[in-house]
């Protein structure tokens, strides 16, 4: 039954992504990529990886579409006629599609328990982690613990990519400036009874829920990457139903700028206090005295610096996009 | 389940291809982008289908059960961070691709080499 609705949800990913790249509407083609998130989100949860389900519903249904629209506000949102139809192109891909169906009869099958996937660290991170660590969602235990370098790289990229993004659109606009107050661009959804309403009964649910995401990563899906994205969602859908101006008497934007250093500096310095009480860098267990205890408040702060980040970036990036555009 | 296990595969072959043709056909920045988050989460659907093991939970111990099976956390950790880093850079290249059509006026790429190469 199971494995019928994967196929199922597995061939409407296929048609979705078959109708974004045909569609020549670009509004067309972001409403269904959201679609296309949402469905590879169910299947992410059928394959048992509920945290990455849950990233993928907040990111891409949520913070990409946003993005995505305000910067179809900001170009064009018709798709021109291609001069020509490459025929190369499809060439190359059918062909690459053929050699890479042709190595997937190499793979091991689904779910078979001795798949190289399975057989080398994994086993020692289910069966060391209570042992360690002493929390249920091994996921974090990974993200923050033992593979925290790794996770320290990827805050650094998210907080190198907001910085570019203001550097590309923090000047102003060529074509003038606008206060944030003149026109329509302070009103958002204002005017809008029913929109209005809704969302602000919405907002506060979201938030806690993402608080939630934030604080009980460690004992069910969750942590700082999908709680970024969730309140950040949360703030942006206020920026639209306010206007952008009175989400950034929330969050003003050198806060923004102090969140996305600061995170990544929370993180950073939690391995450098790991190094001067004597251990290596971001081993957590010298914390405190019991070296479990310092695992698990070591990832409660390294997961906070995380969250702190992204929503940084996220919210930044969004109102960079919103401060050209005429929302 | 040999067939089903074959067909995620597959369907990873297909929207691999799906976004590449969208990166490399498509004269217009924004639907490359498109593709581009379409080849990426093609990606993300090969990982998260080698992790799972047939009859197990996700990688999440509950109290009182105990002997349970449970898929290989160590994709998911992998796929988890790299959705985030995707958005990231899928913003930077909407910024690039903004500032793109403030300097030329146009997104198509086509046009924009005909502006440099006139």
């Amino acid at each position: 039954m199971v494995s019928l609705f994967s196929i199922f949800i597995l061939t409407l990913l296929l048609i979705t992504a078959l109708a974004i790249v045909q569609s020549r509407n670009l509004f067309v083609a972001v409403m269904l990529s959201g679609i296309f998130s949402l469905l590879i989100a169910t299947i992410f949860f059928l394959l048992d990886a509920a945290d990455v389900a849950l990233t993928e519903a907040a990111v891409g249904a949520g913070i990409s579409t946003v993005l995505f629209l305000g910067a179809l506000a900001l170009t064009a949102e018709r798709e021109q006629e291609p001069p020509t139809n490459r025929p190369v192109a499809l060439v190359v891909v059918v062909m690459t599609a053929l050699v890479l169906i042709y190595g997937t009869l190499g793979t091991p099958r689904l779910g078979d328990p001795n798949a190289p996937v399975q057989t080398h660290v994994s086993p020692w991170y289910l069966e060391q982690t209570p042992h360690y660590i002493d929390i249920p969602n091994v996921v974090t235990a990974v993200l923050g613990s033992y593979r925290g370098y790794d996770t320290l790289g990827e805050v650094f990229v998210v907080l190198t990519a907001g910085i570019g993004v203001l550097f590309l659109l923090g000047k102003s606009s060529p074509r003038g400036s606008r206060g944030p107050e003149s026109s329509a661009e302070g009103a958002g959804l204002r005017h809008y009874l029913i929109p209005r309403l809704v969302g602000r009964l919405l907002i506060p649910f979201i938030l806690l829920f993402g608080l939630y995401v934030q604080f009980h990563g460690e004992y069910s899906p969750g942590g700082g990457f999908q709680a970024g994205a969730i309140i950040a969602a949360a703030i942006i859908l206020y920026a639209l139903l306010e206007g952008e101006a009175h989400a950034l008497l929330v969050l003003p934007r050198w806060l923004l700028t102090g969140m996305i250093a600061g995170g990544a500096l929370l993180y950073g310095g939690v391995g450098v206090v790991c190094l001067l009480l004597g251990g290596n860098f971001l081993d957590y267990s010298v914390l405190t005295s019991d070296p479990v205890t310092g695992q698990q408040i070591g990832l409660l702060l390294i997961e906070a610096g995380v969250g702190i980040t992204v929503t940084g970036v996220l919210l930044s990036v969004f109102h960079a996009f919103a401060a050209r555009g005429e929302y | 389940m040999e067939l089903v296990g074959l067909y995620h595969y597959w369907v990873f072959a297909g929207l691999l291809m799906i976004g590449f043709y969208a990166v490399v056909a498509k004269p217009n920045l924004v639907k490359k982008l498109v593709g581009l988050s379409l080849f990426q989460a093609a990606v993300f659907l090969l990982y998260i289908t080698m992790g799972k093991v047939e009859g197990a939970m996700a990688p999440i111990f509950m109290a009182g059960i105990e002997e349970q099976l449970y898929s290989s956390p160590l994709p998911q950790v992998l796929i988890l961070t790299a959705i985030v880093v995707g958005i990231s850079t899928t913003a930077l290249g909407l910024g690039i691709v903004i500032r793109i059509k403030e300097e030329y006026g146009t997104i198509e790429e086509h046009e924009i080499h005909q502006i440099d190469h006139p």
